[in-house]
Protein backbone atom coordinates (compact mmCIF):
# COMPACT_ATOMS: atom_id res chain seq x y z
CA UNK A 1 0.00 0.00 0.00
CA UNK A 2 1.11 3.41 -0.53
CA UNK A 3 1.86 5.80 2.18
CA UNK A 4 1.11 9.43 2.01
CA UNK A 5 2.56 10.64 5.28
CA UNK A 6 5.69 13.13 4.99
CA UNK A 7 8.76 10.59 5.67
CA UNK A 8 11.00 13.20 6.21
CA UNK A 9 10.13 13.98 9.92
CA UNK A 10 10.43 10.03 10.63
CA UNK A 11 13.77 9.97 9.08
CA UNK A 12 14.82 12.98 11.32
CA UNK A 13 15.84 10.60 14.12
CA UNK A 14 18.79 8.44 12.01
CA UNK A 15 22.16 8.89 12.99
CA UNK A 16 25.36 7.17 12.43
CA UNK A 17 27.12 4.37 13.78
CA UNK A 18 29.42 6.90 15.67
CA UNK A 19 27.19 9.22 17.50
CA UNK A 20 25.33 5.90 18.60
CA UNK A 21 28.00 5.08 20.17
CA UNK A 22 28.20 8.34 22.14
CA UNK A 23 24.55 7.37 23.01
CA UNK A 24 24.22 4.46 24.65
CA UNK A 25 27.17 5.74 26.70
CA UNK A 26 24.12 8.24 27.94
CA UNK A 27 21.70 5.72 28.06
CA UNK A 28 24.01 3.46 30.72
CA UNK A 29 24.77 6.58 32.08
CA UNK A 30 20.88 7.43 33.12
CA UNK A 31 20.38 3.25 33.72
CA UNK A 32 23.15 3.74 36.69
CA UNK A 33 21.66 6.79 37.61
CA UNK A 34 18.34 5.86 38.26
CA UNK A 35 18.97 2.20 39.56
CA UNK A 36 21.20 4.11 42.30
CA UNK A 37 18.09 6.45 43.20
CA UNK A 38 15.51 3.81 43.83
CA UNK A 39 18.53 2.49 45.47
CA UNK A 40 18.84 5.17 47.85
CA UNK A 41 15.33 5.55 47.94
CA UNK A 42 14.70 1.72 49.52
CA UNK A 43 17.76 2.43 52.15
CA UNK A 44 15.81 5.47 53.12
CA UNK A 45 12.37 3.98 53.63
CA UNK A 46 14.08 1.09 55.62
CA UNK A 47 16.13 3.13 58.01
CA UNK A 48 13.99 6.37 58.64
CA UNK A 49 10.53 5.48 60.02
CA UNK A 50 7.19 7.31 59.56
CA UNK A 51 7.10 8.79 63.41
CA UNK A 52 10.50 9.50 63.52
CA UNK A 53 11.48 13.83 62.91
CA UNK A 54 13.52 13.52 60.04
CA UNK A 55 10.29 11.58 57.88
CA UNK A 56 8.82 15.25 56.86
CA UNK A 57 12.13 15.92 55.26
CA UNK A 58 12.88 11.71 53.63
CA UNK A 59 9.18 12.06 52.74
CA UNK A 60 9.89 15.43 50.32
CA UNK A 61 13.39 14.04 49.42
CA UNK A 62 11.41 10.68 48.09
CA UNK A 63 9.03 13.27 45.91
CA UNK A 64 12.04 15.37 44.91
CA UNK A 65 13.81 12.12 43.55
CA UNK A 66 10.84 10.94 42.09
CA UNK A 67 10.81 14.06 39.83
CA UNK A 68 14.08 13.62 38.87
CA UNK A 69 13.67 10.00 37.69
CA UNK A 70 10.62 11.13 36.00
CA UNK A 71 12.22 13.90 34.77
CA UNK A 72 15.49 11.39 33.10
CA UNK A 73 12.96 9.05 31.53
CA UNK A 74 10.78 11.71 29.75
CA UNK A 75 13.38 14.03 28.61
CA UNK A 76 15.91 11.27 27.50
CA UNK A 77 14.18 7.59 27.49
CA UNK A 78 10.93 9.67 25.80
CA UNK A 79 13.35 11.84 23.76
CA UNK A 80 11.35 14.86 24.81
CA UNK A 81 14.47 16.87 25.58
CA UNK A 82 15.47 16.58 21.64
CA UNK A 83 11.67 17.43 20.01
CA UNK A 84 10.99 21.26 19.19
CA UNK A 85 10.97 23.15 22.24
CA UNK A 86 7.01 23.88 21.09
CA UNK A 87 6.31 20.29 21.03
CA UNK A 88 8.09 19.63 24.59
CA UNK A 89 6.54 22.73 26.41
CA UNK A 90 2.82 22.08 24.82
CA UNK A 91 3.46 18.45 26.52
CA UNK A 92 4.75 19.50 29.70
CA UNK A 93 3.28 23.10 30.99
CA UNK A 94 -0.76 22.53 30.34
CA UNK A 95 0.39 19.17 32.09
CA UNK A 96 1.48 20.51 35.17
CA UNK A 97 -0.84 23.56 35.61
CA UNK A 98 -3.55 21.26 35.73
CA UNK A 99 -1.91 18.28 38.39
CA UNK A 100 -0.19 21.25 40.86
CA UNK A 101 -3.73 22.76 40.83
CA UNK A 102 -5.27 19.38 41.12
CA UNK A 103 -3.03 18.34 43.61
CA UNK A 104 -3.36 21.44 45.78
CA UNK A 105 -7.15 21.83 45.32
CA UNK A 106 -7.75 18.03 46.15
CA UNK A 107 -5.27 17.31 49.03
CA UNK A 108 -6.82 20.64 50.87
CA UNK A 109 -10.35 19.36 50.50
CA UNK A 110 -9.46 15.52 51.85
CA UNK A 111 -8.21 17.31 54.62
CA UNK A 112 -11.62 19.49 55.40
CA UNK A 113 -13.73 16.63 54.82
CA UNK A 114 -11.87 14.94 57.48
CA UNK A 115 -11.88 17.41 59.65
CA UNK A 116 -15.30 17.54 58.86
CA UNK A 117 -15.78 13.83 59.57
CA UNK A 118 -14.13 14.30 63.00
CA UNK A 119 -16.11 17.19 63.89
CA UNK A 120 -19.64 15.93 63.13
CA UNK A 121 -19.46 12.14 62.29
CA UNK A 122 -19.49 10.48 59.22
CA UNK B 1 22.84 14.53 19.79
CA UNK B 2 21.87 13.73 16.30
CA UNK B 3 18.45 13.96 14.03
CA UNK B 4 15.66 14.97 16.51
CA UNK B 5 13.90 18.51 15.17
CA UNK B 6 17.68 19.63 14.20
CA UNK B 7 16.52 20.76 10.78
CA UNK B 8 16.45 24.92 10.51
CA UNK B 9 13.01 25.70 8.63
CA UNK B 10 12.30 29.83 8.74
CA UNK B 11 8.92 30.38 10.36
CA UNK B 12 6.73 31.06 7.41
CA UNK B 13 7.19 27.65 5.82
CA UNK B 14 7.39 25.97 9.65
CA UNK B 15 3.61 27.56 10.63
CA UNK B 16 2.29 27.84 6.25
CA UNK B 17 1.12 24.76 5.95
CA UNK B 18 2.42 21.36 5.14
CA UNK B 19 4.74 21.11 7.57
CA UNK B 20 4.93 19.85 11.02
CA UNK B 21 5.59 23.14 13.14
CA UNK B 22 6.87 20.82 15.75
CA UNK B 23 8.86 19.00 12.95
CA UNK B 24 7.17 15.23 14.17
CA UNK B 25 5.39 12.85 12.41
CA UNK B 26 1.39 12.82 12.56
CA UNK B 27 1.47 9.35 14.27
CA UNK B 28 4.29 10.17 17.06
CA UNK B 29 2.24 13.54 17.61
CA UNK B 30 -0.19 11.52 18.08
CA UNK B 31 0.94 9.24 20.45
CA UNK B 32 2.30 11.97 22.62
CA UNK B 33 -1.37 13.66 23.11
CA UNK B 34 -2.53 10.13 23.75
CA UNK B 35 0.17 9.60 26.47
CA UNK B 36 -0.98 13.45 28.05
CA UNK B 37 -4.73 11.89 28.54
CA UNK B 38 -3.18 8.36 30.46
CA UNK B 39 -1.12 10.68 31.99
CA UNK B 40 -4.37 12.67 33.14
CA UNK B 41 -5.52 9.51 34.09
CA UNK B 42 -3.16 7.90 36.48
CA UNK B 43 -2.62 11.28 38.00
CA UNK B 44 -6.25 11.32 38.56
CA UNK B 45 -6.25 8.28 40.30
CA UNK B 46 -3.47 9.01 42.67
CA UNK B 47 -4.59 12.43 43.51
CA UNK B 48 -7.62 10.69 44.41
CA UNK B 49 -5.94 8.03 46.89
CA UNK B 50 -4.43 11.17 48.01
CA UNK B 51 -7.55 12.62 48.72
CA UNK B 52 -8.88 9.72 50.74
CA UNK B 53 -5.59 9.62 52.48
CA UNK B 54 -5.92 12.93 53.84
CA UNK B 55 -9.67 12.65 54.46
CA UNK B 56 -9.64 9.06 56.89
CA UNK B 57 -9.26 9.74 60.65
CA UNK B 58 -7.37 6.70 61.49
CA UNK B 59 -3.92 5.84 60.74
CA UNK B 60 -2.99 4.22 56.92
CA UNK B 61 -0.72 1.55 56.38
CA UNK B 62 2.88 1.84 55.82
CA UNK B 63 4.61 0.38 53.17
CA UNK B 64 7.61 -1.05 54.95
CA UNK B 65 5.23 -2.70 57.17
CA UNK B 66 2.45 -4.09 54.32
CA UNK B 67 4.87 -5.14 51.94
CA UNK B 68 7.79 -6.72 53.36
CA UNK B 69 8.06 -10.41 51.87
CA UNK B 70 10.15 -12.20 49.28
CA UNK B 71 8.99 -15.17 47.75
CA UNK B 72 10.43 -18.49 49.13
CA UNK B 73 12.44 -16.21 51.71
CA UNK B 74 9.76 -15.24 53.64
CA UNK B 75 9.60 -11.96 56.03
CA UNK B 76 11.61 -9.23 56.79
CA UNK B 77 12.67 -7.56 53.62
CA UNK B 78 11.02 -4.02 53.56
CA UNK B 79 10.32 -3.20 50.46
CA UNK B 80 13.21 -5.17 48.39
CA UNK B 81 10.76 -7.08 46.17
CA UNK B 82 8.63 -3.76 44.94
CA UNK B 83 12.09 -2.35 44.76
CA UNK B 84 13.01 -5.17 42.80
CA UNK B 85 10.06 -5.04 40.55
CA UNK B 86 11.41 -1.02 40.17
CA UNK B 87 14.50 -2.15 38.91
CA UNK B 88 12.92 -5.25 36.48
CA UNK B 89 10.93 -2.22 34.87
CA UNK B 90 13.85 0.48 34.80
CA UNK B 91 15.83 -2.19 33.21
CA UNK B 92 13.21 -3.12 30.14
CA UNK B 93 12.63 0.45 29.78
CA UNK B 94 16.91 0.63 28.85
CA UNK B 95 15.94 -1.97 26.93
CA UNK B 96 13.77 -0.38 24.88
CA UNK B 97 15.54 3.02 24.41
CA UNK B 98 18.40 0.48 22.81
CA UNK B 99 16.06 -0.76 20.48
CA UNK B 100 15.46 2.93 19.24
CA UNK B 101 18.87 3.48 19.14
CA UNK B 102 18.99 0.49 17.00
CA UNK B 103 16.74 1.42 14.79
CA UNK B 104 18.24 4.86 14.15
CA UNK B 105 20.98 3.37 12.65
CA UNK B 106 18.79 0.78 10.81
CA UNK B 107 20.29 -2.19 12.33
CA UNK B 108 17.49 -4.39 12.26
CA UNK B 109 19.25 -7.17 14.46
CA UNK B 110 20.01 -4.99 17.31
CA UNK B 111 16.51 -3.78 17.17
CA UNK B 112 15.10 -7.43 17.38
CA UNK B 113 17.76 -8.51 20.35
CA UNK B 114 16.76 -5.48 22.26
CA UNK B 115 12.82 -5.84 21.67
CA UNK B 116 12.80 -9.59 22.65
CA UNK B 117 14.83 -8.73 25.87
CA UNK B 118 12.07 -5.60 26.53
CA UNK B 119 9.48 -8.37 26.48
CA UNK B 120 10.92 -10.57 28.54
CA UNK B 121 11.46 -7.55 30.95
CA UNK B 122 7.80 -7.29 30.56
CA UNK B 123 7.04 -10.69 31.28
CA UNK B 124 9.16 -10.92 34.61
CA UNK B 125 7.57 -7.66 35.93
CA UNK B 126 3.84 -9.06 34.99
CA UNK B 127 4.89 -12.34 37.30
CA UNK B 128 6.06 -10.60 39.39
CA UNK B 129 3.30 -8.29 40.25
CA UNK B 130 0.71 -11.57 40.11
CA UNK B 131 3.00 -13.22 43.12
CA UNK B 132 2.43 -9.31 45.09
CA UNK B 133 -1.21 -9.56 44.51
CA UNK B 134 -1.37 -13.60 45.58
CA UNK B 135 0.69 -12.63 48.79
CA UNK B 136 -1.58 -9.37 49.53
CA UNK B 137 -4.93 -11.15 48.98
CA UNK B 138 -3.67 -14.38 50.72
CA UNK B 139 -2.03 -12.14 53.78
CA UNK B 140 -0.04 -12.99 56.50
CA UNK B 141 -0.17 -15.85 59.08
CA UNK B 142 -1.41 -13.53 62.40
CA UNK B 143 -4.16 -11.64 60.44
CA UNK B 144 -5.04 -7.84 61.57
CA UNK B 145 -6.50 -8.38 65.07
CA UNK B 146 -9.58 -7.00 66.98
CA UNK B 147 -8.63 -6.75 71.13
CA UNK B 148 -10.81 -7.23 74.05
CA UNK B 149 -11.25 -3.48 74.14
CA UNK B 150 -12.50 -2.63 70.16
CA UNK B 151 -8.59 -1.60 69.09
CA UNK B 152 -7.60 -2.55 65.85
CA UNK B 153 -3.90 -4.13 65.91
CA UNK B 154 -1.41 -5.12 62.82
CA UNK B 155 0.35 -8.61 64.11
CA UNK B 156 4.00 -9.11 63.49
CA UNK B 157 6.02 -11.91 64.75
CA UNK B 158 6.83 -15.82 63.94
CA UNK B 159 4.13 -17.97 63.50
CA UNK B 160 4.19 -21.75 64.73
CA UNK B 161 3.87 -23.91 62.48
CA UNK B 162 0.92 -26.00 62.96
CA UNK B 163 1.54 -29.67 62.73
CA UNK B 164 -1.75 -31.68 63.01
CA UNK B 165 -5.19 -31.48 63.88
CA UNK B 166 -5.96 -34.72 65.81
CA UNK B 167 -10.48 -35.58 65.71
CA UNK B 168 -11.73 -36.21 68.99
CA UNK B 169 -15.41 -36.01 67.85
CA UNK B 170 -16.53 -37.65 64.20
CA UNK B 171 -18.44 -35.54 62.18
CA UNK B 172 -19.54 -36.35 58.12
CA UNK B 173 -16.13 -37.03 56.64
CA UNK B 174 -13.68 -37.31 59.83
CA UNK B 175 -13.42 -40.20 62.17
CA UNK B 176 -12.25 -40.27 65.97
CA UNK B 177 -8.59 -40.60 66.40
CA UNK B 178 -7.81 -39.58 62.71
CA UNK B 179 -4.81 -37.14 62.18
CA UNK B 180 -5.51 -34.37 59.81
CA UNK B 181 -1.99 -32.87 58.12
CA UNK B 182 -3.53 -31.76 54.77
CA UNK B 183 -4.34 -28.25 54.12
CA UNK B 184 -4.19 -26.88 57.96
CA UNK B 185 -3.40 -23.66 57.84
CA UNK B 186 -6.14 -22.86 55.44
CA UNK B 187 -8.32 -24.80 57.76
CA UNK B 188 -7.16 -22.96 60.49
CA UNK B 189 -7.61 -19.80 59.23
CA UNK B 190 -11.16 -20.22 58.03
CA UNK B 191 -12.17 -21.65 61.59
CA UNK B 192 -10.57 -18.57 62.85
CA UNK B 193 -12.14 -15.94 61.33
CA UNK B 194 -15.55 -17.69 61.76
CA UNK B 195 -14.94 -18.33 65.64
CA UNK B 196 -14.59 -21.72 65.32
CA UNK B 197 -12.27 -22.36 67.51
CA UNK B 198 -12.24 -22.98 71.78
CA UNK B 199 -9.79 -23.96 74.32
CA UNK B 200 -7.57 -25.24 71.10
CA UNK B 201 -10.32 -27.26 69.68
CA UNK B 202 -11.28 -26.63 66.25
CA UNK B 203 -14.70 -27.39 64.70
CA UNK B 204 -14.37 -28.01 61.03
CA UNK B 205 -16.47 -27.62 58.32
CA UNK B 206 -18.33 -30.95 58.23
CA UNK B 207 -18.69 -31.01 62.26
CA UNK B 208 -16.20 -32.58 63.64
CA UNK B 209 -14.15 -31.89 66.38
CA UNK B 210 -10.29 -31.74 66.87
CA UNK B 211 -7.23 -30.64 69.21
CA UNK B 212 -5.22 -28.75 67.62
CA UNK B 213 -0.86 -29.08 67.32
CA UNK B 214 0.91 -26.43 67.33
CA UNK B 215 4.52 -25.20 67.69
CA UNK B 216 4.39 -21.67 69.93
CA UNK B 217 4.08 -18.10 68.37
CA UNK B 218 7.27 -16.20 69.17
CA UNK B 219 8.66 -12.83 69.00
CA UNK B 220 5.07 -11.05 68.42
CA UNK B 221 4.43 -7.98 68.61
CA UNK B 222 0.67 -6.10 68.38
CA UNK B 223 0.73 -2.65 66.44
CA UNK B 224 -2.22 -1.03 67.26
CA UNK B 225 -3.93 0.95 64.47
CA UNK B 226 -6.79 1.87 65.88
CA UNK B 227 -8.10 2.63 69.33
CA UNK B 228 -10.53 1.03 70.91
CA UNK B 229 -10.79 3.08 74.29
CA UNK B 230 -7.54 1.37 76.28
CA UNK B 231 -4.82 1.10 73.62
CA UNK B 232 -3.60 4.30 71.88
CA UNK B 233 -3.13 4.71 68.64
CA UNK B 234 0.98 3.62 67.47
CA UNK B 235 1.21 1.55 70.85
CA UNK B 236 3.36 -1.42 70.58
CA UNK B 237 2.31 -4.77 72.65
CA UNK B 238 5.10 -7.26 72.79
CA UNK B 239 6.57 -10.19 74.83
CA UNK B 240 4.42 -12.89 76.57
CA UNK B 241 1.52 -10.18 76.76
CA UNK B 242 1.00 -10.00 73.18
CA UNK B 243 1.04 -13.90 72.79
CA UNK B 244 -1.55 -14.39 75.57
CA UNK B 245 -3.52 -11.58 74.36
CA UNK B 246 -3.59 -12.89 70.81
CA UNK B 247 -4.00 -16.24 71.84
CA UNK B 248 -7.09 -14.91 73.69
CA UNK B 249 -8.98 -13.44 70.13
CA UNK B 250 -8.08 -17.15 68.57
CA UNK B 251 -9.81 -19.41 71.65
CA UNK B 252 -12.80 -16.75 72.14
CA UNK B 253 -15.35 -18.47 69.08
CA UNK B 254 -15.99 -15.01 68.03
CA UNK B 255 -16.35 -14.22 64.73
CA UNK B 256 -14.29 -12.01 62.47
CA UNK B 257 -12.21 -10.79 65.24
CA UNK B 258 -9.17 -11.79 62.88
CA UNK B 259 -9.58 -10.61 59.41
CA UNK B 260 -7.09 -12.16 57.13
CA UNK B 261 -5.28 -10.71 54.07
CA UNK B 262 -7.59 -8.80 51.45
CA UNK B 263 -10.69 -8.02 49.49
CA UNK B 264 -13.03 -5.20 48.37
CA UNK B 265 -15.03 -5.37 51.49
CA UNK B 266 -11.73 -5.42 53.60
CA UNK B 267 -7.92 -6.10 54.43
CA UNK B 268 -5.90 -6.73 57.10
CA UNK B 269 -3.25 -3.67 56.55
CA UNK B 270 -5.89 -1.10 57.28
CA UNK B 271 -9.03 0.80 56.08
CA UNK B 272 -10.84 -0.86 53.34
CA UNK B 273 -10.42 2.07 50.48
CA UNK B 274 -6.38 0.92 51.48
CA UNK B 275 -7.38 -2.69 49.26
CA UNK B 276 -9.22 -0.86 46.83
CA UNK B 277 -6.83 1.64 45.75
CA UNK B 278 -4.06 -0.95 45.85
CA UNK B 279 -6.23 -2.91 43.14
CA UNK B 280 -6.89 -0.28 41.26
CA UNK B 281 -4.10 1.61 41.04
CA UNK B 282 -1.67 -1.46 40.52
CA UNK B 283 -4.52 -3.21 38.51
CA UNK B 284 -4.59 -0.59 35.94
CA UNK B 285 -1.17 -0.53 35.61
CA UNK B 286 -0.56 -3.84 35.37
CA UNK B 287 -2.80 -3.73 32.63
CA UNK B 288 -1.48 -1.24 30.69
CA UNK B 289 1.86 -3.38 31.29
CA UNK B 290 -0.04 -6.16 29.73
CA UNK B 291 -0.97 -4.27 26.80
CA UNK B 292 2.38 -2.86 26.42
CA UNK B 293 3.83 -6.19 26.02
CA UNK B 294 1.27 -7.19 23.27
CA UNK B 295 1.82 -3.93 21.43
CA UNK B 296 5.79 -4.87 21.51
CA UNK B 297 5.36 -8.57 20.45
CA UNK B 298 2.71 -7.28 17.27
CA UNK B 299 6.07 -4.67 16.47
CA UNK B 300 8.53 -7.12 17.21
CA UNK B 301 6.72 -9.69 14.35
CA UNK B 302 6.73 -6.48 11.82
CA UNK B 303 10.20 -6.08 12.45
CA UNK B 304 11.33 -9.51 12.19
CA UNK B 305 9.28 -9.84 8.85
CA UNK B 306 11.25 -6.16 7.69
CA UNK B 307 8.21 -3.91 7.16
CA UNK B 308 10.45 -0.91 9.03
CA UNK B 309 13.41 -1.86 6.82
CA UNK B 310 11.53 -1.62 3.99
CA UNK B 311 9.38 1.56 4.99
CA UNK B 312 13.23 3.02 5.50
CA UNK B 313 12.68 4.27 9.10
CA UNK B 314 11.97 2.20 12.32
CA UNK B 315 9.48 4.74 13.61
CA UNK B 316 6.95 2.25 14.54
CA UNK B 317 9.48 1.42 16.94
CA UNK B 318 10.00 4.60 18.97
CA UNK B 319 6.27 5.02 19.00
CA UNK B 320 5.57 1.90 21.24
CA UNK B 321 9.02 2.69 22.69
CA UNK B 322 7.35 5.60 24.01
CA UNK B 323 4.09 3.91 25.33
CA UNK B 324 6.81 1.27 27.04
CA UNK B 325 8.04 4.43 28.81
CA UNK B 326 5.41 6.05 29.76
CA UNK B 327 4.51 2.71 31.79
CA UNK B 328 7.66 3.36 33.54
CA UNK B 329 6.98 6.42 34.07
CA UNK B 330 3.95 5.77 36.20
CA UNK B 331 5.04 2.87 37.88
CA UNK B 332 7.92 5.22 39.05
CA UNK B 333 4.86 7.46 40.69
CA UNK B 334 2.99 4.69 42.09
CA UNK B 335 6.64 3.09 43.85
CA UNK B 336 6.73 6.82 45.27
CA UNK B 337 3.39 7.12 46.52
CA UNK B 338 1.67 3.91 46.98
CA UNK B 339 4.73 2.52 48.66
CA UNK B 340 7.27 4.68 49.88
CA UNK B 341 5.47 7.72 51.85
Amino acid sequence: MERDDIIEYSLDGHHSEEAGVKIRKKIWFVTALLTAITAVEVVLGMLIKQDSAAWPFVKWGFIIMTIIKAGYIVLVFMHLGEERKGLKYVILIPYFIFMLYLIFIMLWEGTAVGETIATYGS
Amino acid sequence: MAGHASKQIDSKTLWGGKTSPFSTSYGKLMMWFFLVSDALTFGGLLVAYGFTRHNYGGSWPIGEETFNSLPFLGHGYPLIYVALMTFILIVSSVTMVLAVEAGHRMDKRGVIKWMIATIIGGFIFLGSQAWEWSHFIHGSEFGKVELADGSLAVVKGHFGEIENFTVTKAGGHHQVGEKITEDVMHMYQHAVADGHIHNNVITLHDGSEATIAKKDNEHMKLLVKETGGKYDKGVVIEGAEAISMYEEVINSGEANRIIYGANLDGNEYGPKQYGQFFFFITGFHGFHVFSGVMINILILMGVVRGVYHKRGHYEMVEKTGLYWHFVDLVWVFVFTFFYLV
